[in-house]
């Protein structure tokens, strides 16, 4: 029985061993040298793999910036600045200063406000309704429900509300990776910037039909009618294809267009309360 | 028999209206008629708001080589040219008329007398069949003109007629034959003659013998035309499966049917073609089903293109409360209609009206690989493979195994008992698959 | 009016579910079962129900507290699983051995992989693998044969034909003097043998398989080839050596190929999607059963090599694609 016993331990253990000389023989034979520094670049990346960069994942991401020495073209927008200055010191390189971003739906277009006309059946996502039909409310620009964006986000930044049908941007884990504005087929997803205190003004709609026939199929669709273009003394908005826009860069967040705007498309976000004195309360400022 | 070999199933043919002879449909109040009613570039309107025009004028003009003319379907007045929702699901342009008394555009023969005899010139007949703005009028509405061309270093051998109509419920190819059967005859004959071909085969499925019997009775009066009789079989009136069926050849992954010496052409077209040629009739009209369980009295109409879908649904006894899809075209490949005053195009063959029952889908299981997709797949391709790898955007290995081979005829959506959405899943594949080829190239 | 439900086409869907297919599978069972029941009476009986109701009720309880998803039971797929798993075993096992086998098909087999169309292995396999290994004593002692018999205890129990002829051509004997030892050949195809419930009746189980062929739940192509391979390896055996190897019609009218053949490896989840994968497999099984059955430690091997093969599976599908349209032009 003990020769039994010290036979097996003999034997597996030599093999063992040999399979470790063969390895480490093998290991030090065909050992790739590559530049350090990918490693750490690599460890300080949030290793997410969201493609937000444009690149095949982390390490890829890595490799290339190691290799073009600049950080000029690369920006990974999940770590943010704090992230992209740390590889800059790994590669001893100095990092201009980027606005924060975040992902804004501009589409307001809920159940209740733009109500279904169809019943839509099959593969519940928005890139199989987008090439079936105009959605469930008639408009061919706004958001079809299905949350393909909700999906696509890897930091639960999002969810679908279950009142609305419209998808929900948790600021705080939005890391501006862009991955929703891919995946969303009509574009609503804008990454705009985030503003000081978050405070943000924008149109929540991108529907350029003309204003009767958008204003038929939802309660709060921007009909083109250019009272916030008119109101506007810093040239931000502009009024293209029955549609107007709120350059962010241009934004001052001085909160004159949203009491303008009749189907009140226009939003604000984290602004305090109005005082009671403006008639027109922006109804979903809230929201 | 003859079929075509690989797949193929055989849905309840349900063909309720084929009985019902065509019947001329009044004009509605207003028509409207798309800019887009065939493959490839729209065409460019050449009136404007308040103009006059008459029945078979031009009123768009397809400029680019894959276009198609468009002619009014009635006369009156143009009330404006905007957007309409038609069955693509979204708005496109259009041009409305609001119709007044019925008065031809000069030149048109609005008899029914026959005209047996052609004498132009291929070049000529061709002319007229884009001039008057004939598409393939099967439902992918293909411009017929460029398929009467045959390309430099190509040969035509066969003309093959396609008379199958091998969706369910679809009648209006059917009525057209019995019907209209001697003006069919002399429009193959004359796309014979722009082809240069002197065989041409009219494929029919064996369910409809009368029009079988009719059209072989006919043909011995007419040099190099046969009638072939077809097993009845899903999707035989494809144009791949039908030149396999009929001549038994196998048109090249990517290829068109010409590359095998073959041109498909419909009844409809043939029709189409004989009118414009002969009577110099533009496609303002054709013959359209109306049928389903939620039809009171299937039929089959004599439609102008323009009519909005719900006037022909209310001449065939309305709307019923329980209706749960309208359908343009036939149950395996027709679109779903989200408004119903969707006008009739040219490549629309049948309104198909069903009950809210019907209209659900059966329940949603796991894939059991059963593999009856794989084995009904007319295209031999691997449709739960297709679906799944689409479904994790894996593209390239999507591209790989023939995406774009999918004719998205509609079978393995129909065999499949877990009731997966397959054909869902590789529209998108596909989109995003040919996406990614046009980038690339 | 209600709203106009919108939706891709195709708007017609075939009258079949996998609730059809799989009451269609058990209808198909239906001779192979009373054949059983006949030769091996209330044990068989007992045996299977035991295996049914236990597949069914761990089925139910893994989805409701476990997974927390649906509960599909009435599809008939973990009834399919407990007859077949019954099928597998001898007639007089106990019945804890047999609600064990039933947790470890039904849990391991199916559920942990997420059910129905997700698992690799055939479940019922892989619970007769499990009681094979564990339990070898209890799943080798088959009784033998007794018309209508309704006593439970004091049956007679020995090898199954396969197991006299490997016993004895391992101890050196010659096959035709082994040969009187082992039923008739028409006793053997009608199942008037020892051996697992199932697996007994050539006829039976031919039968079921020509309805689900008529039904179109299998195709020929894996119970083809697999026979086929097995007659034609044992066939070549059989000439090179008589009186070592038997000859082919015994190895196909015994044990369980039949059964393995028909219903194990047509088992649509875990075999190959396109019809050349389909006839690899069955050669794949074919050769494996032959190989174990002849020379490896069991007298029988068709449960282990479609095990195996289920294994190669997603690589079969892999590799052979089906000849797509037009792929290889041949005008004329």
């Amino acid at each position: 029985m003990n020769e039994v016993v010290l036979y097996s331990v003999l034997s597996i253990g030599g093999l063992g061993t040999l399979a470790a000389i063969i390895l480490y023989i093998v290991a030090q034979r065909f050992k790739v040298i590559e530049d350090p520094r990918i490693d750490e670049v690599e460890e300080i990346l949030p290793a997410a793999n969201c493609g937000g960069c444009g690149l095949a994942g982390c390490r890829n991401f890595a490799e290339r910036v190691v290799k073009a020495g600049t950080l000029e073209g690369f920006n990974c927008p999940p770590g943010g600045q704090d992230t992209m200055s740390e590889v800059a010191k790994v590669l001893g390189l100095e990092v201009e200063e980027q606005e924060p971003m975040v992902a804004v739906v501009r589409c307001s277009g809920s159940v209740q406000l733009a109500p279904p006309k169809t019943k839509f059946e099959g593969l519940n996502t928005c890139a199989f309704a987008h090439s079936l039909y105009s959605g469930q409310s008639g408009c061919p620009y706004g958001c079809l429900g299905e949350g393909d964006c909700v999906v696509s986000c890897a930091f639960d930044a999002m969810y679908m509300d279950e009142n609305t049908r419209l998808p929900v941007v948790i600021e705080e884990n939005c890391v501006a990776c862009e991955a929703c504005v891919k995946a969303c087929p009509r574009d609503i997803i804008e990454m705009r910037k985030k503003g000081k205190k978050s405070r943000r003004i924008f149109v929540s709609c991108i529907n350029r039909e003309k204003g009767g026939v958008a204003r038929k199929n939802c309660k709060v669709a921007c009909i083109g009618c250019g009272r916030c273009v008119k109101e506007c003394k810093f040239e931000a908005i502009t009024l293209e294809n029955n549609l107007a826009y709120i350059d962010f860069n241009k934004c001052t967040l001085c909160r004159k267009c949203p009491p303008v705007c009749p189907t009140g498309a226009i939003h604000e976000l984290n602004f305090p309360a109005r005082k009671p004195k403006q008639k027109k309360e922006d109804k979903s400022a809230e929201a | 028999m003859k079929t075509f070999k690989i797949g193929g199933v055989h849905p309840p043919e349900y063909k309720i209206s084929e009985k019902q002879p065509i019947e001329v449909l009044s004009l509605p109040e207003t028509v409207s008629i798309p800019l887009a009613q065939h493959l490839g570039v729209p065409a460019v309107p050449v009136v404007k708001k308040g103009d006059k025009v008459k029945t078979g004028q031009l009123i768009a003009k397809g400029e680019a080589f894959i276009s198609a003319n468009i002619h009014s379907s009635a006369t009156g007045t143009v009330s404006k040219i905007d957007d309409v929702i038609d069955d693509s699901g979204y708005r496109k342009k259009a041009v409305i008329i609001k119709v007044e008394n019925e008065q031809w555009e000069d030149g048109i023969d609005t008899s029914d007398n026959l005209i047996k005899e052609c004498n132009l010139t291929q070049e000529d007949i061709v002319n007229k069949v884009n001039q008057m703005g004939i598409v393939g009028m099967g439902g992918a509405t293909f411009p017929s003109h460029v398929k009467l061309q045959v390309p430099k270093g190509k040969k035509a051998e066969y003309l093959l007629i396609n008379g199958v109509e091998c969706e369910p419920y679809l009648t209006s190819d059917h009525r057209l034959m019995l019907e209209k059967s001697h003006e069919l005859m002399v429009g193959i004959t004359i796309q014979m003659k722009a082809l240069g071909v002197d065989k041409a085969i009219i494929g029919v499925e064996n369910n409809k013998p009368d029009a079988l019997e009719k059209l072989s009775k006919l043909a011995k009066e007419f040099k190099g035309i046969t009638v072939e009789p077809l097993k009845v079989k899903y999707p035989q009136g494809a144009e791949k499966q039908l030149i396999k069926a009929l001549v038994n050849r196998e048109v090249p992954s990517g290829k068109l049917p010409i590359e095998v010496g073959c041109v498909v052409h419909n009844v409809g077209t043939s029709f189409a073609v004989y009118e414009a040629v002969q009577k110099n009739k533009p496609l303002i009209e054709r013959v359209v089903t109306v049928t389903g369980s939620n039809v009171k009295k299937p039929s089959n109409f004599l439609t102008r293109i323009g009519t909005p879908v719900i006037s022909l649904i209310e001449a065939s006894g309305g709307l019923l409360p329980n209706t749960g899809k309208v359908i343009s075209g036939g149950p395996m490949m027709g679109k779903a209609l989200n408004d119903l005053n969707v006008p009739v195009t040219k490549g629309t063959s049948g309104i198909l009206v069903i009950s809210d029952y019907e209209a659900q889908r059966v329940s949603l299981q796991n894939c059991i690989r059963c593999a009856k997709c794989v084995t009904i797949c007319p295209m031999a391709l691997e449709p739960y493979l297709l679906a799944l790898i689409s479904d994790k955007q894996r593209y390239e290995e999507a591209e790989e195994n023939q995406i774009m081979d999918c004719m998205e005829c509609g079978s393995c959506h129909y065999i499949c008992p877990s009731g997966r959405p397959l054909l869902d899943q590789i529209r998108v594949g596909k989109a995003n698959v040919g996406k990614m080829i046009r980038e690339r190239n | 009016m209600s709203l106009l439900t919108v939706s891709g086409s195709p708007h017609l869907h075939a009258d079949n579910s996998v609730r059809k297919i799989m009451y269609g599978v058990l209808i198909s069972l239906i001779p192979a079962t009373l054949v059983s029941f006949y030769f091996f009476g209330l044990g068989a009986i007992i045996v299977t129900l035991t295996a049914v109701v236990s597949c069914v009720v761990f089925e139910f309880l893994m989805q409701k507290y476990l997974v927390k998803g649906p509960v599909t039971i009435f599809d008939g797929s973990a009834i399919i699983t407990g007859v077949l798993l019954a099928f597998n075993v001898p007639s007089n096992l106990p019945l804890w051995i047999m609600v064990v086998g039933s947790f470890v098909a039904i849990g391991m087999g199916k559920m942990t992989f997420g059910g129905l169309g997700k698992n690799p292995f055939n479940p019922a396999l892989v619970g007769r693998g499990f009681m094979m290994i564990s339990f070898p004593v209890q799943m080798t002692t088959w009784p033998k044969p007794i018309p209508m018999n309704t006593q439970l205890t004091d049956v007679v129990t020995g090898p199954t034909a396969l197991g006299v002829v490997k016993d004895g051509v391992g101890r050196g004997e010659k096959v035709s003097e082994l040969l009187p030892q082992v039923p008739e050949y028409t006793d053997l195809f009608i199942g008037n043998m020892g051996g697992s419930i199932g697996e007994v009746s050539a006829i039976a189980l031919i039968l079921g398989g020509l309805y689900m062929l008529l039904r179109k739940i299998i195709t020929w192509h894996i119970p083809v080839s697999y026979i086929a391979t097995v007659f034609v390896f044992t066939g070549i055996m059989w000439l090179i050596n008589p009186e070592v190897y038997i000859d082919p019609v015994f190895h196909i009218i015994t044990g369980g190929l039949m059964l393995g053949a028909i219903y194990m490896a047509t088992d649509m989840v875990t075999s190959p999607m396109t019809p050349a994968g389909m006839l690899i497999f069955g050669v794949g099984c074919g050769v494996l059963t032959v190989v174990i059955r002849l020379f490896g430690a069991y007298p029988e091997g068709v449960s282990f090599a479609i095990l195996i093969m289920n294994a190669f599976v997603p690589l079969i599908d892999r590799g052979f694609k089906p000849k797509r349209f037009g792929e290889e032009v041949k005008n004329g």
